[in-house]
């Protein structure tokens, strides 16, 4: 109940990260979500993350559309700027924000009603265009706010609660981001932080378009027999290819793994990625076995989790702009305006 | 039957040329154009085009006018009949004793001229054809041809449209020669086959001065770089691409850092006009300066980010270079039809302040100031131009700028402001104003974050769906748009000589055709005092312009009245006080339509007294 306000006041001796904030410094206001919604655990990761990754809470912009997954912004990084937009349009209003100021860390919370079905176009031009952002779906096949529709991410032959079964073919996001050139794609689940928190900070510390999709049971709408987005059905058929630890400075890299079975990424800004190969085939660099295997599974019916394809060495739309370093929304008269000596020459050339 | 003289007139005259889309022909006839400019006598050239690329007919008017009337005139005194397509038409629309002009390579029936007009043949493709052998050459060369032939019927002065060619292909020096070699075998052949001049003729004179000679569109893109504007997301749309790729064009000579080389703005081809003004939003709410530029089909498309733009109160500017519609409309053809779509645009009670720029000097002006206004009022900017103003060039004064001048940010709270302890609510009225502070994302690790949404609200941005909340919201920003009104462009009123009880309103491109028109009415004894309305919210002289006078014409380009309904609507005035004046065909409003409109309404006016009718 985002009127209740949430206290202040916290244990004195809970633990503090690198710059001295505490996981509360993290959060929000209380979520308005049904108990039990799988989005609010996706919020307690994305907190969780931010916290393990030492990152400044203003240095955060929280940008979603319309939907339940869009409200959850409210609930986590209190201190950051949000912005609750407009449905489906998410992607365009954090490429322009993102394009006015490149210093900050642009998270992206989306449904899959917001960017399957209505903002189905922004979803894939901002992936194409490498926008350098976290772009979260928070996926349970069904419009929560409006009580149950069946969304474009529900799997044909799925039923609804009140006893539809879905004929139109879904939309995988990630097999579509994939085709379009995301640099970084997984998915996770909702009931599995421990695997979804280090998707989310790798996702963070990737320069370019990172699309984590993750599956979100609807407790409401969607959590019945026959939904193939129910916690049941969800842990049935979860195939994780992998798991990861993100490490950050100095970390050494875990010890625990059996050899041969850990790779390491390193990112562009020094990140390392250690990935336990759960699938030994699996290789995260390989966009069109990534494809493929997708696709082979899901017509098995799985769900494949896991960091799915990363390309550490990204580009992204500021990039491919040539932008200055400096934000631009920091660039004054002085940089801006050419002046009127050259206004004069603009005048004489058009006599 | 009585012989038709031809037409004599020095100066005074309006040429056109009927050319296929896609020849060529588009540069030399701005070539003719600016070639007249360097004698000293202004013109007023358009574009008449159709939705298409290559093969449909496409027509350049060019009227010359030593009064300086920029507005259309109407009426054709010599064609340039380059299209068979259109010939029929063509020759129908010339003026009696005017002049037609056409490639005289193959022999024409007779019932294909007209008695009453000076029929000009030229064999342009037998001299191209022995002179260029390459296809493409004898097309391009042949545009030039014509226009030598042209130079010696209106007896201009070679020297200076070589000049003119000369500055257009500086450092090519073959493409020069050759340029100019093609303008000489027109010329001479005219000069030593027909009886040159004719009787219309071009003659030196210093009319021009130091007006600029350059397109609307062209100019608000360059208000948009002089604004500060760093972020430019766009949809193409005729006729409003040329912005967003003049904007692109200045800012790749004005915008890169001298260092690094690196831009300075960043230029996104949006998937769609959503994704356009979505991309203005972002970087607007993120303290960018943003626009996008667009037309009737765009703005539909935009305005649910619109209201978001005036409730969540962002920042964003608009260019709409209007088109008439609706729907698709007539994509290439003049309206200023997007009055009410724009000054309501969206669901709920939503206003939003619109610039309407007379020609391409205020559009450039206009398009800086939208950035500070959109900033100082944390709203929606439309700048309101259409085709006639964007797509053409237009004579103007010079550009100008004061280096002194700073940008006005707004009201932003900076981090050293929150730290002195100043109390933020991003919705509070805090000045009487209606205008709120606002914080820019990433502004301090503690303080002056919020949470905006498209949602109602109190006044510290916390979500708040009690009615007494939402109203209260909903007025400050009324007051927002009161104090608007004090900010934005004011109307400028020209009193007739004569005291008068009749009046004028007017607006955007219909400028140089009112003054025009205004002569000509004079001249019938009709006196008016004029005000040109130049941004919405009205200024409260508006109401009392109307208040001083019995009636007064509301002169628009579109069906419904609607600047007349927005004054009716907005300053509860009796419509029965606003009589409308509309030109709505998609051709540009000429003098003589506004003169003979207004003429014929005060005619009908003018009561015979009884005893005298009967008498």
């Amino acid at each position: 109940m985002t009127y209740i306000a949430k206290p202040k006041f916290h244990h004195p001796g809970l633990k503090k990260n690198e710059l001295g904030y505490t996981h509360r410094d993290y959060e929000g206001k209380i979520s308005t979500l049904c108990a039990g919604c799988g989005h609010d655990s996706i919020t307690a990761s994305i907190i969780e993350a931010c916290y393990e990754l030492s990152i400044e809470p203003h240095r955060v912009a929280k940008i979603s559309g319309i939907g339940c997954s869009s409200k959850t912004p409210d609930y986590f990084l209190g201190n950051s700027h949000g912005f609750n937009s407009v449905h489906g349009r998410m992607p365009s209003v954090l490429t322009g924000a993102n394009l006015a100021n490149r210093d900050l860390i642009y998270l992206g919370v989306s449904g899959d009603g917001d960017s399957a079905s209505i903002g189905f176009g922004q979803f894939a031009h901002s992936i194409r265009r490498a926008v350098n952002m976290t772009y979260i779906v928070e996926n349970n096949g069904v419009y929560g706010l409006t009580k149950g529709q069946f969304s474009a991410t529900a799997d044909r032959g799925s039923k609804s609660k009140k006893g539809v079964t879905n004929t139109d073919n879904a939309i995988d996001l990630v097999a579509i981001a994939l085709q379009l050139g995301a640099t970084f794609v997984a998915r996770s689940f909702s009931g599995d932080k421990t695997q979804l928190v280090p998707l989310i900070a790798a996702a963070i510390r990737h320069k370019g378009a990172s699309f984590i999709d993750v599956i979100s049971p609807c407790i409401a709408f969607n959590n019945h027999a026959g939904s193939t987005k129910s916690f049941d059905y969800v842990r049935e058929h979860n195939d994780a290819v992998n798991r990861l630890d993100v490490l950050v400075g100095r970390d050494p890299i875990s010890v625990d793994y059996a050899p041969g079975t850990v790779q390491v990424v390193e990112q562009h800004d020094g990140s390392r990625l250690a990935l336990r190969k759960l699938d030994a085939d699996y290789d995260p660099h390989d966009r069109l076995g990534a494809q493929t295997f997708l696709q082979k599974h899901a017509a098995k019916g799985q769900i494949v989790t896991g960091l799915l394809y990363v390309d550490p060495d990204a580009e992204d739309l500021h990039t491919h702009l040539d932008t200055v370093e400096t934000p631009l929304n920091t660039l004054d008269e002085q940089a801006l305006c050419p002046g009127s000596a050259v206004l004069d020459k603009i005048n004489a050339s058009l006599r | 039957m009585s012989v038709q003289s031809p037409i004599s007139s020095v100066n005074d005259f309006v040429v056109r040329f009927a050319n296929v889309n896609g020849s060529g022909s588009a540069s030399a006839n701005e070539l003719f154009a600016r070639s007249i400019l360097r004698h000293g006598v202004p013109v007023s050239p358009r574009n008449i085009f159709p939705s298409n690329i290559q093969g449909l007919p496409t027509w350049y008017e060019v009227r010359v006018t030593e009064d300086g009337h920029l507005g259309a005139r109407g009426g054709v005194d010599m064609m340039v009949a380059m299209n068979p397509q259109t010939w029929d038409k063509d020759v129908a629309s010339i003026e009696p004793g005017g002049y037609l002009f056409y490639d005289s390579t193959k022999p024409m029936p007779t019932s294909k001229f007209r008695e009453d007009i000076t029929v000009i043949g030229v064999p342009l493709t037998a001299i191209t054809n022995s002179t260029y052998t390459d296809p493409r050459q004898r097309q391009l060369f042949k545009n030039i041809i014509y226009l030598g032939a042209l130079c010696a019927l209106l007896d201009l002065d070679p020297k200076l449209v070589e000049q003119l060619i000369g500055e257009q292909y500086k450092g090519k020096e073959k493409l020069l020669s050759s340029n100019v070699h093609a303008l000489h075998l027109g010329r001479d052949w005219a000069l030593q086959n027909l009886k040159c001049p004719i009787g219309l003729r071009v003659k030196k004179s210093d009319k021009v001065g130091d007006r600029i000679f350059v397109e609307g569109n062209s100019a608000a893109a360059l208000g948009a770089v002089y604004g500060g504007a760093t972020v430019c997301a766009w949809y193409p749309i005729t006729p409003s691409s040329s912005v967003a790729e003049a904007f692109t064009s200045h800012c790749k000579k004005y915008r890169h850092d001298p260092e690094t080389g690196k831009a300075k703005y960043a230029i996104v081809q949006g998937e769609d006009e959503l994704a356009s003004i979505g991309i203005v939003i972002g970087a607007s709410w993120n303290g960018a300066r943003a626009f996008t530029a667009t037309s009737g089909p765009g703005i539909s498309l935009m305005t649910e980010f619109i209201g978001l733009s005036y409730f969540a109160e962002i920042p964003a500017v608009i260019m709409n270079i209007q088109r008439a519609g609706p729907s698709t409309g007539m994509p290439t053809r003049t309206q200023q039809c997007d009055v009410i779509a724009c000054a309501y645009a969206s669901h709920g009670d939503t206003k939003h302040v619109l610039l309407f720029p007379e020609d391409p000097a205020e559009a450039f002006e206009f398009a800086a100031a939208a950035f500070d206004l959109a900033e100082r009022l944390q709203t929606t900017i439309f700048l309101m131009l259409d085709l006639d103003i964007g797509m053409n060039h237009r004579l103007c004064r010079p550009l100008k700028w004061d280096d002194a001048k700073q940008y006005d940010r707004g009201k932003v709270m900076t981090a050293e402001m929150l730290e002195e302890g100043r109390d933020f609510g991003r919705y509070l009225d805090v000045d009487g104003d209606g205008i709120p502070y606002r914080t820019y994302p990433g502004t301090h690790p503690t303080k002056g974050s919020y949470f905006t949404r498209g949602t109602s609200r109190d006044r510290y941005a916390r979500y708040s769906e009690e009615g007494a909340v939402y109203a209260d919201n909903m007025q400050r920003l009324v007051r927002k748009f009161e104090t608007a009104q004090d900010m934005v462009p004011r109307p400028l009123q020209a009193n007739a000589a004569k005291p008068t009880k009749y009046g004028v309103l007017y607006f955007g491109s219909t400028s140089p055709a009112m003054d025009e028109a205004i002569g000509i009415l004079e001249a019938r004894g009709h006196q008016l005092d004029r005000m040109r309305i130049r941004a919405f919210p009205f200024h409260s002289s508006v109401a009392s312009f109307i208040a001083d006078h019995d009636f007064v014409y509301v002169v628009e380009q579109n069906r419904d009245a609607q600047l007349r309904q927005l004054i009716v609507n907005e300053n509860g005035i009796d419509p029965v006080r606003l009589v409308p004046i509309l030109h709505y065909d998609g051709t540009p409003i000429t003098a003589r339509f506004i003169a003979n409109s207004i003429g014929d309404h005060q005619d009908h006016l003018k009561v015979t007294p009884l005893r005298k009718a009967v008498t």
